[in-house]
């Protein structure tokens, strides 16, 4: 049931517990105990809104920097990460395999703050060995979501 | 001038979507519950497969029967499924749709004025393919008391000694009604008994909602005298591909590729390299179509309680098949006032034969988003009709 619950949820958070319950078939209170569960044990960790930015006035700048880093004595890949995540600036942290060791991603105003974040507060940390910085283009897909196009309906009206 | 036009061709009936098809299309802001086919897209690695075949070149004939690939993809889903074995080599083909397969099936089957049970409401070609085979379409009315169910005494009351094949079509169209294990075998016992084989067409196999599909050839017996007949449409999403299937026995399917080798010469190359690729690795989106399906019945299911219109579960296909007998009017009354004053589309339940009449085929292979906007629109236009 959780399985289900999540995955209605993961598409439209907004949807009614009494709508989500007719669907799954089930009670709305054992819908309603499962959510309440769910956000106590930190399985569902927030109901955020999905927003492609470019189509709004608002200019944002997202960039991805990957960060190889210097663990050491007493301070592990946890703390490091602490220190980045910190920043409200940044979007995601992630501990990666391979060439780099995270993944910081950062959301500004301007191309100058990134570069401000990354020259002031990021390469200078002690275990940071180097970074690279990426910044994103254009955004087609994000959150399983296609945001690039408008998805009609193409079939035809009635068919046997 | 001779008239150009053979009798039967003259005989068979346009269907009755057809001229509802005609008002729709001259309408707009319609929403639309009458489609018959999935809202899904075809999954990706799907339809990537068939672009890859046709970069490859593979833009040829395969043998009559199909890709040797697919018949063997096709006898180890069946067998994963209904745990039946079939021989890839004798006793599958690979059809246009599964349209392709019912009329095979028939034309292969059937001598002038032989005899062929049709339970109704159900798909629109049965009754046509059997006229154009010279045989008699015989059509058996299914109860709602029975949940549209085909029971054996009905079967009984209608076979003569010139009865040769029963359609099986479960899960149904347009009634979304199924049939279970003991339902079947009540079934099967008499078509042994009086030596009558089944067109089973189980193109809606994958969506049930009630433990899983059971077929009749898993019925000892049974499989000697059956025709299967699924696809890829409905299951896949991969209706305009127009892929197919028939499983047989080795003495009927040959006479079905004989006609196929004909009329056909074979399905099409890019959706079988395609179809390969649904069998392999298809079924968790079988799945999840299944279960989004589920919701969305269950959804329908109550808003049709809410607004007191009459309706027994379905467990199957994407259909509901709703009663308006209450109202006092023609389904395609009923039908086309709710298009023109609500702007809502479904289908007649009397274009799926004459005891559809009284009821609505309702698709629910829609979002649950247009579910909303369509089902406040049809509550709205009932409410009006109770109050006139």
């Amino acid at each position: 049931m959780r399985e289900k619950i999540l995955s209605i949820i993961e598409k439209n958070s907004r949807i009614d517990i009494k709508d989500m319950a007719i669907m799954l078939g089930v009670p709305e209170t054992e819908i309603a105990n499962e959510i309440a569960d769910m956000e106590k044990e930190k399985i569902i960790c927030g109901y955020h809104t999905l927003i492609n930015w470019d189509n709004t006035s608002n200019e944002k700048v997202t960039a991805l920097i990957e960060v190889k880093v210097t663990p050491q004595r007493g301070l592990g890949f946890d703390k490091i990460a602490e220190r980045m995540y910190n920043y409200p600036e940044v979007r995601a942290v992630y501990l990666m395999s391979g060439g780099f060791d995270f993944t910081v991603i950062i959301e500004e105003k301007t191309m100058k703050e990134v570069a401000q974040f990354v020259t002031e507060r990021l390469a200078p940390l002690e275990a940071v060995r180097g970074t690279a910085t990426h910044f994103i283009l254009k955004k087609y897909k994000d959150h399983g979501t296609v945001l690039t196009e408008v998805s009609k309906d193409e079939r035809m009206m009635v068919t046997p | 001038m001779r008239n150009p036009i053979s009798n039967v061709a003259q005989e068979i009936q346009p269907s009755g979507i057809r001229k509802f098809f005609d008002i729709v299309s001259e309408m707009e802001d319609v929403i639309s519950l009458g489609v018959g086919e999935p809202d899904f897209d075809t999954p990706w690695h799907v339809r990537e497969e068939g672009i890859y075949s046709l970069e490859k070149g593979r833009t040829f004939y395969t043998s009559n029967a199909g890709l040797k690939e697919l018949r063997e993809e096709i006898c180890r889903y069946q067998k994963r499924k209904l745990g039946i074995e079939y021989d890839s080599k004798n006793e599958v083909m690979v059809t246009v749709g599964g349209s392709e397969a019912i009329d095979l099936a028939i034309r292969a089957m059937i001598n002038p004025g032989d005899e062929v049970l049709i339970p109704q409401p159900c798909f629109v070609s049965y009754v046509p393919c059997v006229m154009l085979a010279y045989g008699k379409p015989v059509t058996i009315e299914l109860k709602e008391e029975n949940e549209f169910r085909l029971t054996a005494e009905q079967l009984i009351d209608n076979i003569t000694d010139k009865t040769k094949i029963l359609v099986l079509p479960f899960p149904n169209n347009p009634t979304g009604a199924i049939m279970e294990k003991e339902d079947l075998e009540a079934i099967a016992k008499v078509c042994i008994e009086k030596d009558i084989y089944v067109l089973s067409d189980e193109i809606y196999s994958e969506l049930t909602y009630k433990g899983g599909h059971y077929s009749i050839v898993q019925i000892e017996g049974m499989k000697e005298r059956t025709v299967l007949i699924n696809g890829f449409s409905k299951a896949y999403a991969m209706t305009g591909w127009r892929l197919g299937y028939a499983l047989a026995p080795s003495f009927i399917m040959k006479q079905m590729i004989k006609i196929h080798q004909f009329a056909i010469m074979c399905a099409p190359t890019t959706s079988q390299y395609a179809a390969v690729e649904a069998l392999r690795n298809g079924d968790e989106e079988v799945c999840q179509m299944c279960e989004a399906y589920n919701q969305r019945r269950r959804y329908l299911l109550n808003a049709f309680k809410e607004m007191n219109l009459e309706c027994f579960e379905p467990f199957g296909a994407f259909y509901m098949f709703p009663s308006i007998k209450r109202f006092g009017m023609t389904s395609e009354e009923f039908a086309e006032r709710l298009l023109r004053e609500e702007k809502v589309a479904v289908v007649p339940g009397s274009a799926f034969g004459e005891c559809g009449e009284g009821y609505l085929r309702i698709s629910y292979a829609y979002s649950i988003d247009n579910l909303k906007v369509a089902l406040g629109r049809i509550k709205k236009f009932i409410g009006r009709l109770d109050n006139e």
